[in-house]
C-alpha cells in the first residue's frame, strides 16, 4: 500500500509547528499505524532526517503510552482500539492521512505528537487512592462485595489515561477520565470511606489545571478505546453533589 | 575457544545472609531480630527506586510510607504506564480459599520444582508466605479481583500446578494491580514524601567509597543529564526479554541500568535464563514491532493441538476430532494443556519443526475453546477471558469464538537478573534489585502468576524490612552530595558515550541493528541451544557490535528530546549484555527449566539436569571491556525439598 501522509511536526513547546508531507510506499496492511510510523522513521533516519516523535510502549492497548489525531479522530477512525492496535488495513490504498498531537489546553504539544499529559496524574495523586498503609489491610475475604458491583468497579477500573477524551472534547474536559476512577472506588466498600473528599479533590484539581467543563456531547464517550461509559460521568455528578 | 578456560572463584564472594533455622521460620525470625531506624532518622534518609512497576511503585510507596525520602523514576511519560500493566493473566497467593488443599509449602513447592531446582529455598519460601498479604492489600486498596456470587473472591489455576491459587480481574491483572500500586504511590507523592521523576531514562550508577551513592538520569524531554544522590538505590527496571526484539515486552524495555551496575561490579545471576512463553500470538509481518501475549489462563479452558497428519492444510473447523493431536494431553497425561511454560513452548516447537504447524508460516498450534464453550457455556467463557478473544480478535481478524486461537511461543520473562542475597541487596553494598530485575525466586523457569506475587512482595513486604537493616548504619552520612568527583566522572562518561553514539554517522538505524541481534539470539539462544550453535551466535553478535559501532546512524543531538538515541543507548547494551548471556548458556552443560541443551536430553526429549554439577546460580562478574567476565558459583542447598526430575507426565 501507499499513503502520503501529513504530520505535524513541531521542534519543542515553544516553537512554531506546521504539517509536513510524506510519502510512504511499501505498507502491509498488517502492520499497526505505528509500525507504519516506525517504517517512516527508518526512512528519515536513513536519510539522515530529524524522525518524527510519538509516545509508545506497550504496543498492545493497555499502557495508555501512544495516541495521536488521525484523520480527525483520537486513536484514529475505528472505535474501541488504541493506535497501537489501529491496522493499517482499515485505510484505503493511496489515501491521504493527517496525524495531529492531541489538542487540549492542558496538553501542551512536547515535540511533533507527543504531548505532556502530567495533568492526568496529578488528578489521580490529589485523591485517586484508598488511604491505606501497605501492612493495616484486613484479610481479603472479610468484607465481601456483590459480584455485580465488583463487575462494574472493574468496567471502570481499565481507563489507560491515554487522553483521548480530553483531547476528543471541544471543552478538554476530563470528566470521563475522573469519572472512571470515582466510578471505580465509589462502587467497591472499600473505597467508599473516603467517596466524599476524593471526588472533590479530584474534580477541584482538574478544573484547576484548565480543563474544561462537561457539555454532554458524548464525544468522549465514542473515542474512548475502553469504551468507559457516559454514565459514569452521571456517577461522577452524583457523587460530587452528595459531598456537599 | 577462551570461554573453556573456568575462572573459577571461591564461594567466598557470597555472603547470602540467608538467616539459620527452620525454612519456616527464617522471616519471621529475621524480622523479629532486625535492626531498626527510628521515624525521625528515616526522615532523613532519601532513596532512590529506579521502575514504577509493580516492584518499584510497591517499594517506593511502602518506604514512603515508613517516611523515607524517596525518589522515583521511571522512563515513560507516568509511572502508571510501566510494563507491569500488562500482565494479563493473575496472581497467585497461598490463601487456601478453595480448600483444595493448598499452603504457603506447596506454593513454595511448586516454585522450587516449576523452576527445575535452581532457585533459593529460603527466598522463595518467604515470596510464597508473603503471597496473602499482597492479596490482602491490593483488596483493601481497590483492586477489583475476580468475585463469586456469594461475594468472595474467585480463583482459577494455572499452568505447572494442580490447585486453584490465582486471583486475577479477567485478563488485565497486572493492570489493576500496577494501577493499584500506582494509587499507593501516587498517596505518597501527595504526602511529599514521594518525588516522581517521569521521562528519565537512569544511564549510570554512582558509588562513593564502594557503595551505592545516586544515578545519572537522563531527562528525556530537555536531554539534559541529572546528578541524583540518595543513600541507598533500588533497581526495579524489569526483565529484558527484548534482547530477541520481538517479544511480549513492552519495546522500550531494556537491561540497561542493570548492565551500567554490573559493570560497576555488581553480579549478574544466570543472565541466560529466559522464559519462553508459549501462547503469543504469531508475527504476522515483517515490520512487526512486538508479539502480543495470550495469557496463560487460557490454558485452563482452551486445548492445544496441531493436526494429526503433517502438513494438513484444511481448516481447523473442518478437521475431524480424530484427526487432531492434543500433543500436550498425550504426552503429559497428569497436567496436560497446563503444563508448565518451557515445557509447552519445546513441545509447540517440537511438533512445527517436525511439519505438523499451522497457518502460513506453519509456525502455530491451535488453542481452541470449542469444548469449554460446550461444556460452560459462552458467557462464562467471556466472562473470564472476554477482552483477551477482543484483543485476538483486534489484531488477526479472527474470532476465538468460533475458530481456534493460532499461537507460537515468544520470548517472555526474565529469570535471570542482579545477584541479591536473602536481603534483596546486591553485592554492592546500597544497592538493592527487586522485581523481575533480580534473579532469586524462579530458578530457571517461572510458574505463571508468581511474578506479579513476588514484584508486590518484594516491593511492599520485603524491601522496607530489609533495607533498614543496611541504613541503619548511614544514618551519620547527612545528605549525599552529588558534587563530588564520583558524579562528576560518572556524569561525564554518560554524556561522553552519548557523543559517541551520535558521532558514528552511519547508515542504518538503531532498530535495524536490534532486529538482527533479536534475529541471532532467537535462532542460537532461544528456546532450544548447543554448544556448536551458541558459538556462532557470540562471534555473530560480536560481529554485530563492530558494524553498529561504525555503521549506526542518530540524527540530532543529545540535548533535546531524541528518540533514536535513547534506542541506540540501549542497543549498545544489549550488543555487550547478549554476550553475557550466550556464555551462560555456553558453560551450563546441562538442561534445566528454560534452559534447554539440546545435548542433554532423556531418551524421550525431557530436559535433563545434572546436579552434582550445575546446581547453583551463576553469578557474572566484569572483568572489563572485552575481557572474559568471571563466574561465580553460589551453590544451592536443598533442605526442605528434595531435587527430583521435574516430571508432569
Ligand atoms: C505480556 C505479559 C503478561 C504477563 N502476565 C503475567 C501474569 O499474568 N502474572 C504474573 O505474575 N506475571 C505476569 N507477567 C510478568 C510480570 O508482569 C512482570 O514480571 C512484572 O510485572 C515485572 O514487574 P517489575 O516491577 O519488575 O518491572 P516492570 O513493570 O517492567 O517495570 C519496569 C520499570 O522500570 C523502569 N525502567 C527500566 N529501565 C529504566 C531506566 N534505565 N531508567 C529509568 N527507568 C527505567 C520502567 O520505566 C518501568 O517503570 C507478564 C509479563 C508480560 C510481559
Ligand atoms: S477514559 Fe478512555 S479516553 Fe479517557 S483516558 Fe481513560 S481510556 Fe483514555
Ligand atoms: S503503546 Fe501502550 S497503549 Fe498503545
Amino acid at each position: 500500500m501507499h499513503f502520503t501522509l501529513k504530520i505535524w511536526r513541531q521542534k519543542n513547546s515553544l516553537a512554531r509547528g506546521s504539517f509536513e508531507t510524506y510519502n510512504l510506499d511499501d505498507v502491509s496492511p498488517e502492520m499497526s499505524f505505528l509500525e507504519m510510523l516506525d517504517a517512516l522513521n527508518k526512512k528519515l533516519v536513513e536519510e539522515d532526517k530529524d524522525p518524527v516523535a510519538f509516545d509508545s510502549d506497550c504496543r498492545e492497548g493497555i499502557c495508555g503510552s501512544c495516541g495521536m489525531y488521525i484523520n480527525g479522530h483520537p486513536h484514529g477512525p475505528v472505535p474501541a482500539i488504541t493506535t497501537c492496535h489501529l491496522s493499517m488495513r482499515y485505510f484505503r490504498d493511496s489515501e491521504t492521512i493527517w496525524v495531529e498531537p492531541w489538542r487540549a489546553k492542558p496538553f501542551p504539544v512536547i515535540k511533533d505528537l507527543i504531548v505532556d499529559r502530567s495533568a492526568l496524574d496529578k488528578i489521580q495523586i490529589a485523591g485517586g487512592f484508598v488511604s491505606v498503609n501497605t501492612g493495616a489491610a484486613p484479610e481479603a475475604n472479610s468484607l465481601p462485595v456483590n459480584k455485580e458491583k465488583a463487575d462494574e468497579a472493574f468496567d471502570s477500573s481499565i481507563c489507560i489515561g491515554c487522553g483521548a477524551c480530553v483531547a476528543a472534547c471541544k471543552n478538554a474536559s476530563a470528566m470521563l477520565f475522573v469519572s472512571a476512577k470515582v466510578s471505580q472506588f465509589a462502587l467497591l466498600p472499600q473505597g467508599r470511606v473516603e467517596a466524599r473528599q476524593r471526588v472533590r479533590a479530584m474534580i477541584e484539581k482538574m478544573d484547576e489545571l484548565g480543563f474544561g467543563n462537561c457539555s454532554n456531547s458524548g464525544a468522549c464517550e465514542a473515542e474512548c478505546p475502553k469504551q468507559i461509559k457516559l454514565v459514569s460521568i452521571a456517577r461522577l455528578k452524583r457523587e460530587y453533589y452528595k459531598s456537599y | 575457544m577462551a570461554f573453556q578456560i573456568d575462572n573459577l572463584t571461591t564461594m567466598e564472594a557470597f555472603n547470602t545472609k540467608i538467616p539459620d533455622g527452620p525454612l519456616f521460620q527464617k522471616w519471621t525470625k529475621y524480622k523479629s531480630s532486625v535492626r531498626l531506624i527510628n521515624p525521625a532518622n528515616r526522615k532523613k534518609i532519601e532513596i532512590i527506586v529506579v521502575g514504577t512497576g509493580l516492584s518499584g511503585a510497591s517499594a517506593a510507596s511502602a518506604l514512603g510510607e515508613l517516611g523515607y525520602r524517596v525518589k522515583s523514576f521511571c522512563y515513560q511519560d507516568s509511572p502508571r504506564r510501566a510494563h507491569s500493566v500488562a500482565a494479563q493473566g493473575g496472581i497467585n497467593a497461598a490463601k487456601n480459599y478453595r480448600n483444595d488443599g493448598d499452603s504457603v509449602f506447596r506454593l513454595f513447592y511448586d516454585m522450587i520444582k516449576g523452576g527445575d531446582f535452581r532457585a533459593r529455598e529460603a527466598n522463595v519460601y518467604r515470596a510464597a508466605e508473603v503471597s496473602n498479604q499482597v492479596i490482602d492489600h491490593f483488596t483493601a486498596l481497590g483492586v477489583p479481583f475476580a468475585r463469586d456470587y456469594g461475594g468472595t473472591l474467585d480463583t482459577r489455576s494455572f499452568g505447572g500446578v494442580q490447585v486453584s491459587r490465582t486471583f486475577y480481574s479477567k485478563g488485565q491483572t497486572g493492570q489493576q494491580c500496577l494501577l493499584g500500586a500506582y494509587s499507593s504511590l501516587n498517596r505518597q507523592i501527595s504526602r511529599g514524601n514521594v518525588i516522581m521523576y517521569p521521562r528519565r531514562e537512569v544511564l549510570d550508577l554512582v558509588l562513593v567509597e564502594g557503595k551505592a551513592r545516586g544515578v545519572i538520569a537522563r531527562n528525556l524531554i530537555t536531554g539534559e543529564t541529572e546528578r541524583h544522590g540518595a543513600h541507598a538505590v533500588v533497581l526495579a527496571t524489569g526483565g529484558y526479554g527484548t534482547i530477541y526484539y520481538l517479544s511480549t515486552l513492552a519495546i522500550n524495555s531494556n537491561a540497561s541500568a542493570a548492565w551500567k551496575a554490573y559493570k560497576k561490579g555488581a553480579f549478574f545471576a544466570n543472565p541466560s535464563f529466559i522464559q519462553i512463553h508459549p501462547t503469543s500470538i504469531p508475527q504476522l509481518n515483517k515490520f512487526q514491532s512486538k508479539l502480543t501475549l495470550m495469557s496463560e489462563s487460557l490454558r485452563n479452558d482452551g486445548r492445544i493441538w496441531v493436526p494429526a497428519k503433517k502438513g494438513d492444510k484444511r481448516l481447523a473447523n473442518d478437521i475431524p476430532e480424530e484427526e487432531r493431536d492434543y500433543y500436550l494431553e498425550r504426552r503429559y497425561p497428569a497436567f496436560g494443556n497446563l503444563v508448565p511454560r518451557d515445557v509447552a513452548s519445546r513441545a509447540a516447537k517440537e511438533r512445527c519443526d517436525a511439519g505438523y504447524g499451522v497457518g502460513d508460516t506453519g509456525l502455530a498450534v491451535y488453542l481452541d475453546f470449542r469444548d469449554a464453550i460446550k461444556a460452560r457455556g459462552i458467557k462464562t467463557i467471556q466472562d473470564r477471558y472476554g477482552n483477551l478473544f477482543d484483543m485476538y480478535k483486534t489484531i488477526t481478524g479472527i474470532n476465538p469464538c468460533e475458530e481456534p486461537m493460532r499461537i507460537y511461543p515468544a520470548g517472555h520473562y526474565t529469570m535471570g537478573g542482579l545477584w541479591v542475597d536473602y536481603e534483596l541487596m546486591t553485592n554492592i553494598p546500597g544497592l538493592y534489585a527487586i522485581g523481575e530485575a533480580n534473579f532469586s525466586d524462579h530458578g530457571a523457569n517461572r510458574l505463571g502468576a508468581s511474578s506479579l506475587m513476588q514484584a508486590a512482595g518484594d516491593g511492599y513486604f520485603i524491601l522496607p524490612i530489609t533495607i533498614g537493616n543496611y541504613l541503619v548504619d548511614e544514618i551519620k552520612e547527612l545528605l549525599i552530595s552529588t558534587d563530588s568527583k564520583e558524579f562528576a566522572d560518572a556524569e561525564k562518561e554518560v554524556i561522553g558515550r552519548l557523543e559517541k553514539l551520535l558521532m558514528i554517522k552511519g547508515k542504518q538505524t538503531a532498530s535495524s541493528f536490534h532486529k538482527r541481534l533479536g534475529e541471532i539470539m532467537w535462532n542460537y539462544c532461544g528456546m532450544i541451544r548447543n554448544k556448536k550453535g551458541l558459538e556462532k551466535g557470540l562471534s555473530l553478535v560480536r560481529d554485530l557490535k563492530d558494524e553498529f559501532w561504525k555503521d549506526l546512524n542518530v540524527p540530532g543531538t543529545y540535548k533535546e528530546l531524541n528518540m533514536e538515541l535513547e534506542k541506540a543507548g540501549r542497543v549498545a547494551d544489549y550488543l555487550d549484555f547478549a554476550q553475557l548471556l550466550i556464555t551462560d548458556a555456553l558453560r551450563r552443560n546441562e538442561s534445566c527449566g528454560a534452559h534447554f541443551r539440546e545435548e542433554y536430553q532423556t531418551s524421550e526429549g525431557e530436559a535433563l539436569r545434572n546436579d552434582e554439577e550445575y546446581a547453583y546460580v551463576a553469578a557474572w562478574e566484569y572483568a572489563g571491556e572485552d575481557k572474559e567476565p568471571v563466574l561465580h558459583r553460589e551453590y544451592l542447598k536443598y533442605e526442605e525439598v528434595e531435587p527430583k526430575v521435574r516430571s508432569y507426565k
